[in-house]
C-alpha cells in the first residue's frame, strides 16, 4: 500500500509522520519526495547503498536553421525562451524540459542537450528502505526527480511511504498520482485550516482516500478539527503538543524507537491508515 | 532614442514601478521628439519568467535603454543581448528620471539581482 503524507504549508509535520509511520511498521520502504528540502534522512541516517544522477534534456536553437518565425517563444507558458538579434535564446534554469518547442519547430532547429538537475540515493535504517530525491538549488521543477525516484519503488517492503513536498502544485500532483491513500497533517489555527483546504481540495480533485492527522493538539478548541466535521473528513490520528516528541524530533531522532508512548501512538496510527487504505481500496478500485 | 520606465498608471504624474519585469506599464518616451506613450506589459500575470517576457517586448518595441529600480538576471540576460542600455532610476518621479536622462545625469544599472521567480520583490 502506497500512502502519501501532504501538508499545505512547511514545518505541519509530514516529515515527523512520515518517518514515524515507517518507523513503527515491521517492515516499509520510505521515499523522500520534498526534493528541494529532503530531510527524512537526517533521521534515518540511512547506510547509502547506491546513487543516481539525474539528468532532463534542454533545448538548444540552431540558429543557421532557424527562421525566426517565434513559434516556439509563443508556446512556452515558461517564458524560457527569447528571441534576440536572429537567434533563440534558452533560458536553461527557466526551462521545464516538456519538449514543447522541439515538436512545433517547423524548422527542426533544435537539438537536446543532458543538464545535470539533482540525484536519488538509495539506503537502509534498520526495517527501513530509504529513498531520497534531492534537487540541486535553483532548479526550476523537482518532478523528473519524483518521477525517478517512484518508478523505482523497490518491490518488496507492504507499506511504502511517500513524503511529500508542501503545497498543492505539480510536485506534489506527481507525488500522490500513484499512492492508494492520502494522509494530510494539519494545524490546530485558522492558517492551518486554510493550508489543510488546499490539500483536501487536491486529493478531492484526485479521488484519493484520505484522512487527516491532526498535529501539535492542545486543549480547547481545534480549528482544523472543526473543518473536518464540517467536511466529514475521517481524522485518523491526533498528536499532541508534547515537549518531549519535539525535543526527540529535534535532535533528528525518530520517536517510535526511542518511547514505547511514542511507538504506540504511532502504531495505533498506522493501524487505522492500514485499515482505511484497504478498505477504500476495495470500495473504490 | 527611445527609453522605456516601468510605472505604475498611464498618466505623466504616476510613479515608477519598483518591478521592471511585473509592472503594469511601460513609459516609452522619445528623447528626439519629446513624446511619451504607454505600452502594457502583457508578462504581469506570467506564472515564471516575466523578466524573459517583458525585456522581449522591450526589444520588439526598439527601445534603447531602460531606467529601472532594478532588474532581474534573466531580463538583464535579454536586454544587454540585444545592446539595450540599463540605467538606475534616482527617485520615483518619472519627470526627475527623464530630466536627468537628458542631463546625462544618470547612473548605469550595476547590481543586478538573481530574480525574485514569484517571491515578492513588488
Amino acid at each position: 500500500m502506497k500512502v502519501a503524507v501532504l501538508s499545505g504549508k512547511g514545518g505541519t509535520g509530514k516529515t515527523l509522520v512520515s518517518v514515524n509511520l515507517a518507523s513503527v511498521a515491521k517492515e516499509s520502504l520510505y521515499i523522500d519526495c520534498d526534493v528541494e528540502e529532503p530531510n527524512g534522512h537526517l533521521f534515518f541516517k540511512p547506510k547509502n547503498y547506491a546513487s543516481e544522477s539525474i539528468e532532463v534534456k534542454i533545448p538548444f536553437s540552431d540558429e543557421k536553421l532557424c527562421s525566426g518565425c517565434r513559434k516556439c517563444v509563443e508556446f512556452c507558458k515558461f517564458n524560457a525562451l527569447a528571441f534576440i538579434i536572429n537567434k533563440v535564446i534558452v533560458f536553461d534554469n527557466v526551462c521545464h524540459s516538456c519538449g514543447g518547442c522541439i515538436l512545433l519547430c517547423p524548422e527542426q532547429a533544435f537539438a537536446e542537450k543532458d543538464k545535470l538537475i539533482g540525484k536519488v540515493q538509495y539506503g537502509v535504517s534498520e526495517n527501513v528502505t530509504v529513498m531520497t530525491g534531492v534537487l540541486n538549488p535553483g532548479e526550476s521543477s523537482g518532478v523528473p526527480i519524483i518521477k525517478k525516484l517512484l518508478q523505482d519503488i523497490v518491490s518488496g517492503p507492504e507499506l511504502i511511504i511517500i513524503d511529500c513536498p508542501p503545497g498543492s502544485a505539480c510536485i506534489v500532483m506527481e507525488s500522490i498520482k500513484d499512492a492508494d491513500y492520502c494522509i494530510l497533517v494539519a494545524e490546530p489555527t485558522l492558517f492551518g485550516v486554510h493550508n489543510l483546504n488546499l490539500v483536501y481540495e487536491l486529493v478531492k480533485l484526485f479521488k484519493k482516500p484520505h484522512g487527516v492527522i491532526l498535529n501539535k493538539c492542545v486543549e480547547g478548541e481545534n480549528p482544523a478539527e472543526k473543518f473536518c466535521l464540517e467536511k466529514d473528513i475521517k481524522v485518523i490520528g491526533k498528536i499532541p503538543f508534547d515537549g518531549g516528541l519535539g525535543t526527540l524530533n529535534s535532535n533528528a531522532l525518530i520517536s517510535v524507537r526511542e518511547n514505547k508512548k511514542y511507538h504506540d501512538l504511532f502504531a495505533s496510527i498506522l493501524q487505522v491508515v492500514t485499515k482505511e487504505g484497504s478498505y477504500e481500496t476495495v470500495t473504490n478500485p | 532614442m527611445k527609453v522605456a520606465i516601468p510605472v505604475d498608471d498611464k498618466s505623466m504624474s504616476t510613479n515608477v514601478s519598483q518591478s521592471f519585469g511585473r509592472t503594469p506599464y511601460y513609459l516609452i518616451y522619445d528623447t528626439d521628439s519629446k513624446k511619451s506613450v504607454f505600452l502594457d506589459n502583457s508578462a504581469i500575470a506570467s506564472q515564471g519568467g516575466a523578466g524573459i517576457k517583458a525585456a522581449q517586448t522591450i526589444v520588439d518595441s526598439n527601445i534603447n535603454a531602460i531606467i529601472t529600480p532594478q532588474c532581474g538576471e534573466n531580463a538583464a540576460e535579454v536586454l544587454k543581448t540585444a545592446n539595450i542600455k540599463l540605467y538606475k532610476t534616482i527617485n520615483f518621479s518619472v519627470q526627475d528620471n527623464i530630466c536627468a536622462l537628458n542631463d546625462g545625469k544618470l547612473p548605469i544599472l550595476e547590481d543586478i539581482h538573481p530574480g525574485f521567480h514569484g517571491h515578492g520583490g513588488n
